[in-house]
């Protein structure tokens, strides 16, 4: 099955205790339950008449209390010490920068490379230096059972060393808004050299492992109207269609102009969708929200030139 | 009515002051009365969270995704959340049977303060209505899960303020609830009903009340912090103002972590009371049950932070809150064990409750288990907020709480309300209980250890057979459950005459009529020996 794929050495040391976990507390459940049954056969009423009043036993309350503290504080130094190697990265590891935002993750590299995909070299520690830019997520990536929260302001850090090349998925775990099941990612585990070609080649270089890649959603922004990259590459999209489709918040198409009932806080107003209004929703989106719609929709940082082009674009759609 | 039919003093169940009817129930200040007034509203919140969670399992079949926007879904998890949890297993067994048994089984008259006692109740209703008016009201329901994590809280335009104030006038009922327990429990015992010959659901309530006097203060000011944060952005919170989002889960948890003891000590104390009276013998290890009892509420305290093993908090904290959770799965073993031992050479006589406390004691223990694997900290890691912690908290609350709840209402059904059920329909409803409700959770732990991340209104591919497996599932759970409810609701309307002790129960509301009078005992009895002597009663008959 696919959860039982070790990607990592992380996950080796992380599957050694849940299975050690795991046994006891199977040989512990049928222990309880045939036991459970066994009594409720055995001493029936039919088959044992008149019950015998045994108020307890001293030296079993003792051997039941200590023998499943001594397995317990086993499991924990166990998981304690495992825990310890998965989350101090070796000295030599290449640290990557992790950058969450509703809805999407970012990397950026040593060099200054940035990708939407978090690409690896097998065999090699890389440490994860994980932020959020807004609220709270989750980096996760079950492969190599690893997972830390990106918060706001604070940097927390894990790392892997890959085992296998391969492509895996990389999940939000942190309840951020409503695509949160859609901010997905992927690790790219490729040999060294591959990687190498890839970090050290200019900005030409073509991304590695291609061929662990099938056609995922990853558009090409090349030839777009400037608008339109920058609504795709902010993943404005995933709310906001341009051909009238219905979706979780307005159409942009013939948005503009158009006649639309806002609430400042709780009061509905109506208002003629123009050039300031367009600006002070994308840059502000609580602050007057939609009537009819969720109030769902996150800040997103864009430069004066980006919200020129995205207003500029949604005026084409008339 | 049988043999007290003599007595001049009616059951509780009738009206004999000026008021009839409902007002008589709405103004009443009778223990049992209130205990039923939880009953029947918790019950309707449970209905309306089991249907929310119907639809949220029919999501996750793709196709009926079409049916409900992201955004909708993400409020049908917080709702079922904060209703289940606030509504339902928190108030639980301590509001219903609490209030009912509390102070007949030590020989009292009514609770300590019985129009405090209404009042709670007037708190608990109070912030259910203000909980249903968050979801149609400002931005709509809430979307952020039942844990309200700031600093998403705070951003997200839905109507948080008002779902957490209503969080925090409910705080106030389980407050004041706790109040009157402990009180009632230090002051109105019987005349010779010394502390070690109570009956042990008395000592998890017990328990229970101090948790609830003691961290239920923490997460009223926790939620205050959070409304005047979003009205007035003071900056707790908010790391764009300097606060630390980190900070409010310490807060959320140091109370939501004893809380889950608050749901789940009461059901192990009706466990406690139901497997003797079948085994027709003494507990096995009272003074054991009675001290782990404290134990878990003591320990339980300490244990918060393990919530948050993937927040990035310091290596000696993460250390520490492992070692704890650990230790303090000790006595919940102790219990376990003492139960199945008073199975031990008992005489039993297998009845419907003692089939769902034994199944409690199976659910109960694969949850115990699920949450020992997560206090290690190498797979916490992996599982952490996946579809296994899901499946896990749903064995604890709905195959421990829950499972106990059922047993507890079946045990003492025939007190409360004079009448017996079919126990042929309750055995029925119990297969398709027990087989949806492991297709359904023990698929979420499988989903989970695969990678499968919680309060994900799409999934990817890789797990879709299980989604399926776990919503035919919750057909079956759903299915079994209006079985369950609807055998109770026809025997209380329609039900036979019980008899006072339909069970051969010694604890002292068996030595009353059923339904029993109004103020419980026409003479406050004398005790002079423990809870469990079935000796005694063999002697007499």
């Amino acid at each position: 099955m696919d959860w039982m794929n070790q990607a990592a050495i992380s996950a080796q040391k992380s599957d050694a205790v849940f299975f050690y976990v795991f046994g006891l507390s199977v040989a512990f459940l049928i222990f309880i339950t045939v036991l459970m049954i066994y009594f409720v056969i055995r001493y029936s009423k039919k088959r044992h008449p008149k019950a015998e009043q045994i108020e307890g036993h001293v030296g079993l309350e003792i051997v039941w209390t200590s023998i499943p503290l001594v397995l317990f504080l086993s499991i924990f130094y166990y998981g304690w010490t495992n825990y310890e190697y998965m989350s101090q990265a070796p000295r030599d590891a290449m640290a990557v920068k992790v950058t969450a935002r509703q809805w999407s993750w970012s990397f950026e590299y040593p060099n200054g490379k940035q990708s939407k995909v978090l690409f690896a070299p097998l065999g090699k520690p890389m440490k994860m230096e994980v932020r959020s830019v807004d609220v709270v997520h989750g980096f996760f990536i079950p492969s190599f059972r690893l997972k830390i929260d990106a918060m706001p302001a604070r940097t927390n850090t894990t790392w892997f060393q890959a085992t296998k090349p391969g492509s895996y998925d990389i999940e939000c775990t942190v309840i951020c808004g409503v695509d949160h099941s859609l901010m997905l990612s992927k690790v790219i585990v490729v040999p060294e050299e591959e990687f190498k070609a890839w970090y050290f080649g200019g900005e030409e270089a073509p991304e590695p492992g291609k061929s662990f890649r099938t056609a995922e959603a990853h558009p090409d922004l090349q030839g777009l109207a400037p608008g339109l990259a920058v609504l795709t590459a902010k993943g404005c999209l995933a709310c906001h269609s341009v051909d009238g489709k219905p979706k979780v918040g307005p159409t942009l198409k013939a948005l503009y102009g158009k006649e639309e009932q806002i609430l400042i806080a709780g009061v509905a107003k109506t208002i003629r969708v123009d050039d300031a209004y367009l600006r002070r929703f994308i840059t502000n989106p609580m602050d007057q929200q939609v009537r009819g719609y969720p109030p769902a929709m996150p800040q997103t940082a864009l430069t004066e030139q980006e919200l020129n082009d995205v207003v500029r674009y949604i005026k084409t759609l008339n | 009515m049988s043999t007290h039919a003599a007595t001049a003093q009616p059951s509780y169940l009738v009206d004999t002051g000026s008021r009839k009817g409902l007002m008589a129930w709405l103004t009443t200040t009778d223990h049992k009365r209130i205990g039923l007034l939880y009953l029947y509203a918790m019950s309707i919140f449970f209905l309306i969270a089991m249907g929310i969670g119907f639809v949220m399992r029919l999501v996750q079949l793709t196709s009926y995704q079409k049916l409900i926007t992201a955004q909708t879904y993400n409020a049908l998890f917080t709702v079922h959340g904060v209703i289940m949890i606030f509504l339902f297993v928190i108030p639980g067994l301590s509001a219903v049977f609490g209030n009912f048994f509390l102070p007949i089984l030590i020989g009292a008259k009514d609770v300590s303060f019985p129009r405090l006692n209404l009042a709670s109740w007037y708190f608990f209703m109070a912030g259910a209505i203000l909980a249903v008016l968050s979801l149609f009201t400002g931005g709509g329901a809430p979307d952020t899960g039942w844990s309200f994590y700031a600093p998403f809280s705070l951003k997200t335009g839905t109507n948080v303020s008002l779902a957490v104030f209503a969080a925090f006038v409910l705080g106030f009922s389980s407050m004041l609830t706790g109040i009157n327990f402990i009180t009632t429990i230090h002051r109105l015992r019987a005349p010779g009903m010394h502390w070690f010959r109570m009956p042990l659901f008395c000592w998890a309530v017990y328990s229970t009340a101090w948790i609830q006097i003691l961290a239920t203060p923490i997460v009223a000011i926790t939620l205050v912090l959070v409304i005047l944060e979003r009205f007035f952005g003071i900056g707790v919170f908010d790391p764009a103002k300097g606060g630390d989002p980190l900070l409010y889960q310490h807060l959320f948890w140091i109370y939501s972590h004893p809380a889950v003891y608050i749901m789940i000590l009461p059901a192990m104390g009706a466990i406690t009371e139901i497997i003797p009276t079948f085994a027709k013998r003494t507990i096995f290890g009272y003074k054991a049950i009675a001290f782990s009892s404290m134990a878990i509420a003591g320990v339980g305290s300490l244990v918060w932070a393990h919530h948050m093993f993937t927040s990035g908090m310091s290596g000696m904290a993460l250390m520490l809150f492992s070692l704890l959770t650990m230790i303090v799965a000790v006595p919940s073993a102790v219990k376990v064990f003492n139960w199945v031992g008073t199975l031990y050479k008992g005489s039993i006589d297998f009845q419907p409750p003692l089939l769902f406390a034994l199944t409690f004691i199976f659910l109960f223990c694969i949850g115990g288990l699920t949450g020992v694997m997560q206090g290690a900290l190498a797979v916490n890691v992996h599982v952490h907020d996946t579809y296994f912690i899901v499946g896990h908290f749903h064995y604890v609350m709905f195959g421990g709480t829950g499972m106990a709840f059922f047993a507890a209402l079946l045990y003492w059904f025939p007190k409360m309300w004079g009448r017996m059920y079919s126990k042929a329909a309750i055995y029925a409803s119990w297969f398709p209980i027990f087989i949806g409700f492991n297709l359904l959770y023990f698929g979420m732990l499988i989903l989970g250890l695969m990678g499968m991340p919680r309060r994900y209104y799409v999934h990817l591919p890789q797990f879709h057979t299980m989604h399926v497996v776990a919503t035919v599932g919750s057909w079956f759970l759903v299915l079994g459950l209006l079985l369950f409810f609807g055998t109770l609701l026809y025997a209380i309307l329609w039900g036979e005459k019980a008899e006072d002790n339909p069970w051969g129960g010694v604890t002292l509301e068996w030595s009353l009529p059923s339904p029993p009078i109004q103020e419980n005992f026409e003479e406050i009895p004398t005790i002079t020996h423990g809870p469990y002597e079935f000796e005694r009663l063999e002697g007499k008959s």
